[in-house]
């Protein structure tokens, strides 16, 4: 049992905007005061402190093949040693760490929960092997649904039912939480060296469209009544003048509702906020997507935000990394997967003296700063854009004119044409960018016991050196990213496993499941499955992952 | 039982039909009917020769090992990734060396992904969608002889049907048995691959006139020929074996395969692909880079890993007598190792756990036998195409599994050192 005491606590789904208040943890959950004994609690002084629910990063690349492809392919990234073999486990890594140097570098930053943002499903296994070697957080990974062959049989027919039945199978199979969506159509059309442009392109070698898929599978999410929305990497990622058809791809959530969240969450949408018709003359789209994100009231994004120095470039879209490979002339890992999907790799460093660079670094804060507070939660796309251990550079960021007003100074200034970023006055609150780091993330994924510290919810917790009663953090941006770089303590399931940024207690988190079948006819789509499996190089049989396979496993069933 | 997984080669057929009466596997190549068939085991733990409790041995076995200064961890490429990782997490706690078979096979390949990357794909896209396929220095029919069959020579793919929707092309040192199944057979001159390969790329580049009339044994028209194929196939794959990884050139050869990929794939598709032996040597590979940052040759002694394979793969640090125990897991290099190697292996105390009686075995102070993954242990292996599966148990054993021998030896271990 924890209390604790007279911290100043911000929660935003709570509407609790910095007040002095008791928090009471018992069996790893929030309770309220009457429910434990006051004298056997473990009290922490949280005196002119904040005290906020555990960070929630809803976008990161933090497990399977794609991110151990690139340790092994970048060993000069596992040189900065951060933690000797000890009481804890030897960590490594600059920007890609390795499994347990994750967990541990989470937990100090006052991280609690993590989601493994693209996974093929025939790799689910392997995912599921590092997420359990991922200590200290929560977590759950989005198998990928837009450039299956299956996928695209059930949308040529229109056939709903079977895309419903073919979706639980597939997230039951591969363990997985939800839907994701990496350039729809693109990969298979990068299977032959190509790609598609627009929404209405037809996919090579099949009568669908962008447009037809990312529209039938949210019809499929919403009627399946799955936690979270689909979750789009929209095409032509990468491509000046791609915020039009990220706009157009926004667009298509029009006419769904859903009460509890939004319908489509667009993610690392700086990759997609491109005007311009060349790198020559790329400019920001970011205040016209903002503009269309804040007209709406079921949609979601996030940031996506470059952190300049080392990252590497991984992702589901394997015709962009391509693309990334011949311009830079870097090192480059494909993985064409079955007919499922795809994937690649490439190492890429952000100068902030390069001018495209600059530009998306400027284009990912300016997303940031013009989105409402409730419709953008704040990520690196991890190790796409950086690191995560540098939200807290972000947070400071959003709540700083100042900050950024000494950052643009020593920026390219290409950005100061070509973006809106300067004479941006917005100054984000703490309470917003609790919100965007906390309750946001959570709500957009449908982690009802995430991101807030209501009654119920789960004692993940996270104690800054931060008074926010006392804090100009307009003006003490350095103090607000140092407060936020290591938090005095952070709480997982009631227990203290960090202090003062020092790991204290090794903890493996749950891994969240989602099971729909009960909201299906699974037969309506067995048949094809059967049939489609003469394809794969893995027998029916063997395909998938069981739960007593994974270290915690937790189904969350839908019914 | 139906669907049994293969524990043999980097293939890892999943489609056995097991005969619990006969103890016989049905569909299984001949390799793979061998593996599932009774063989000789090692009967019971022992220490120097004697007979002994599990407990006894595992006991033993930890003793040596907290003692040891920088114990050597070497194997593990026949095992599953839950023995790995404790096999990992015992280096590290020790601060011993990790590493395992890839680096006296395969790590050539891992060199140049380092240097390159690795444009591949999976079986699974190479059996649906490959026109073209080129075998370098790699012989499935007889080392992974039913690759062919299900993935790559005649595989009945979705988009390429059979075999005469796909062309298939060797490229060896002499006419091996999978050239006698190719459309078009290379000779090379032993060593000169990379030569070979710098003149697809000159040619593909638009230089062939820069080409002397014979390159590496492989007249001017031939190589054109191949080049030719290789622009014009829409979607093709290199699997390369170890004619290109352990001969002159090494890792040097891949790096510029991997070039001549990274330019056929300006003009159409292209992948490349290791033929990875032992049925989870990528799992040997692919736990420890989670775990701690690399894939082998891994030295713990300062606390935190670092990766050198000239100084820490397990030949180099034998010949130099940098290890004073060593724990071999699912391996022989008594059998494979250089003499002068086997010789420091020799005046060390050996742990060795192994379902079946090597060389290893008759050096090793403490043997502990272990249950045979895919046939009386479930686990989880990675197939040559990093392709995750679970191998299953088919049969009860009293053998203890690799995982819970070396459980036992990491909990000890952990009390040992403190």
């Amino acid at each position: 049992m924890l209390w604790i005491k007279n911290g100043i606590v911000i929660d935003p789904k709570n509407k609790i905007k910095a007040e002095k208040m008791d928090i009471f943890v018992k069996n790893g959950k929030i309770v309220p005061e009457r429910e434990v004994k006051k004298e056997e609690c473990k009290v922490i002084d949280a005196s002119g402190k904040l005290v906020v629910a555990g960070g929630v990063d809803m976008h990161a690349h933090i497990a399977g093949s794609k991110i151990n492809t690139g340790r092994t392919m970048r060993p000069e990234e596992m040189r900065v040693v951060r933690n000797i073999a000890g009481k804890f486990r030897a960590t490594v890594g600059r920007v890609l760490l390795t499994a347990p140097a994750i967990g541990y570098e989470y937990a100090k930053m006052g991280y609690t929960t993590s989601f493994e943002a693209a996974q093929p499903p025939i790799g689910a296994l392997h995912t599921h092997e590092e997420l359990d070697a991922i200590p200290m957080i929560d977590k759950a990974a989005l198998p990928v649904f837009g450039n299956w062959h299956l996928v695209f049989k059930c949308i040529e027919e229109k056939n709903l039912e079977k895309l419903k039945a073919l979706i639980a199978w597939a997230i039951e199979r591969s363990k997985g939480f939800g839907v994701k969506v990496v350039n729809p159509g693109g990969v298979e059309a990068w299977m032959y060296g190509g790609n598609v442009k627009s929404l209405d392109d037809q996919v090579p070698g099949f009568n669908v469209t962008p447009r037809e898929i990312i529209t039938m599978l949210i019809k499929a999410n919403e009627e399946l009544g799955l936690p979270h929305s689909v979750h789009l990497h929209c095409n032509n990622l990468g491509v000046p003048g791609n915020f039009q058809t990220t706009i157009e791809s926004i667009k298509l959530a029009k006419g769904f509702s859903n009460s509890k969240r939004q319908i489509l969450h667009v993610t690392h949408v700086q990759f997609n906020a491109y005007a311009g018709s060349s790198w020559r003359d790329a400019a920001s789209g970011a205040a016209e997507i903002a503009k269309v994100v804040n007209s709406m009231d079921n949609v979601t994004i996030d940031m996506g935000q470059p952190i300049f120095g080392h990252a590497t470039a991984m992702t589901g879209d394997a015709p962009f990394q391509f693309t990334l490979h011949k311009l830079t002339g870097a090192r480059w890992s494909n993985k064409d997967t079955e007919v499922e999907t795809g994937a690649g790799i490439v190492p890429l460093v952000y100068l902030p003296n390069n001018p495209v660079h600059a530009l998306q670094w400027a284009i990912g804060l300016e997303l940031g700063l013009l989105v409402d507070s409730n419709k953008v939660a704040l990520t690196t796309d991890y190790p796409n854009g950086g690191p995560f251990t540098e939200y807290p550079y972000v947070m400071a960021m959003l709540m700083s004119r100042k900050m950024r007003e000494g950052e643009l100074s020593r920026v390219n200034a290409y950005v100061q044409k070509t973006t809106g970023l300067a004479s941006i006055d917005v100054e984000k609150t703490l309470y917003e960018v609790i919100n965007m780091t906390r309750s946001l993330p959570a709500k957009i994924l449908g982690l009802e016991n995430k991101g807030h510290l209501g009654i119920g919810a789960d004692a993940d917790i996270a104690i800054y050196n931060l008074n926010p009663l006392e804090t100009d953090t307009s003006k003490d941006f350095e103090k607000v990213y140092k407060a936020f770089k290591s938090a005095e303590y952070t709480i997982k399931a009631g227990e203290i496993i960090s202090r003062n940024g020092e790991i204290v207690k090794e903890v493996f988190g749950r891994t969240f499941w989602v099971d729909a079948r009960k909201r299906v006819d699974m037969e309506a789509v067995m048949g094809d499955i059967k049939d489609y499996f003469q394809y794969y190089s893995v027998q029916l049989r063997n395909y998938g992952v069981e739960e007593r396979w994974i270290k915690r496993p937790e189904r969350l069933e839908v019914v | 039982m139906e669907d049994v997984v293969c524990t043999f080669c980097g293939s890892v057929c999943d489609d056995g039909e097991f005969d619990a009466e006969k103890k016989k596997v049905k569909k299984f190549c001949r390799l793979g009917s061998a593996k599932f068939s009774e063989k000789e085991r090692i009967k019971a733990p022992m220490v120097d020769g004697k007979e002994v409790s599990y407990e006894t041995a595992i006991e033993k076995a930890a003793e040596i090992l907290a003692n040891a200064k920088k114990p050597l961890l070497y194997g593990w490429a026949s095992t599953a990734n839950e023995a790995i990782r404790l096999g990992v997490i015992i280096a590290e706690k020790l601060r011993g060396v990790y590493d395992q078979c890839a680096s006296v096979c395969h790590a050539p390949g891992t060199l140049a992904v380092i240097e390159e990357g690795l444009p591949g794909a999976t079986l699974g896209s190479v059996k649906n969608r490959a026109d073209l396929v080129i075998f370098w220095g790699a012989n499935p029919a007889e080392a992974h002889p039913r690759h062919g069959m299900r993935y790559s020579i005649s595989a009945k793919g979705l988009l390429i049907k059979d075999r005469k929707q796909r062309k298939v092309i060797v490229v060896d040192v002499r006419p091996t048995k999978t050239a006698k199944m190719a459309d078009l057979f290379v000779q090379v001159k032993p060593g000169y691959d990379y030569a070979v390969i710098s003149a697809l790329r000159a040619i593909l580049s638009g230089n062939a006139d820069v080409l002397p009339s014979e390159v590496g044994g492989v007249p001017k028209e031939k190589l054109l020929q191949l080049a030719e194929m290789m622009k014009n196939a829409k979607y093709g794959a290199i699997f390369y074996g170890l004619g290109v990884t352990q001969s002159r050139g090494r890792d040097r050869n891949v790096e510029n395969a991997i070039k001549l990929i990274q330019l056929l794939n300006r003009t159409t598709r292209w992948v490349i692909w290791p033929m990875r032996g032992h049925y989870n040597v990528v799992g040997a590979g692919e736990v420890p880079a989670w775990e701690v940052g690399y894939q082998y040759a891994i030295d713990f002694s300062r606390g935190y890993p670092r990766f050198s394979p000239a100084e820490f793969s397990a030949v180099e640090v034998l010949k130099r007598k940098d290890c004073d125990a060593a724990l071999i897991v699912a391996s022989d290099p008594a059998a494979h190792f250089p003499a002068a190697a086997v010789k420091h292996l020799k005046q060390i105390p050996v742990i060795q756990i192994d379902p079946f009686p090597n060389m290893t075995t008759l050096l090793a102070k403490v043997v502990i036998p272990s249950a045979v993954y895919g046939i009386e242990a479930e686990g989880t292996a990675y197939r040559m195409d990093g392709i995750p599966l679970r191998v299953k148990k088919i049969l009860e054993t009293s053998y203890w599994t690799d995982e819970r021998i070396l459980e036992e030896i990491l909990k000890r271990v952990e009390k040992l050192k403190g």
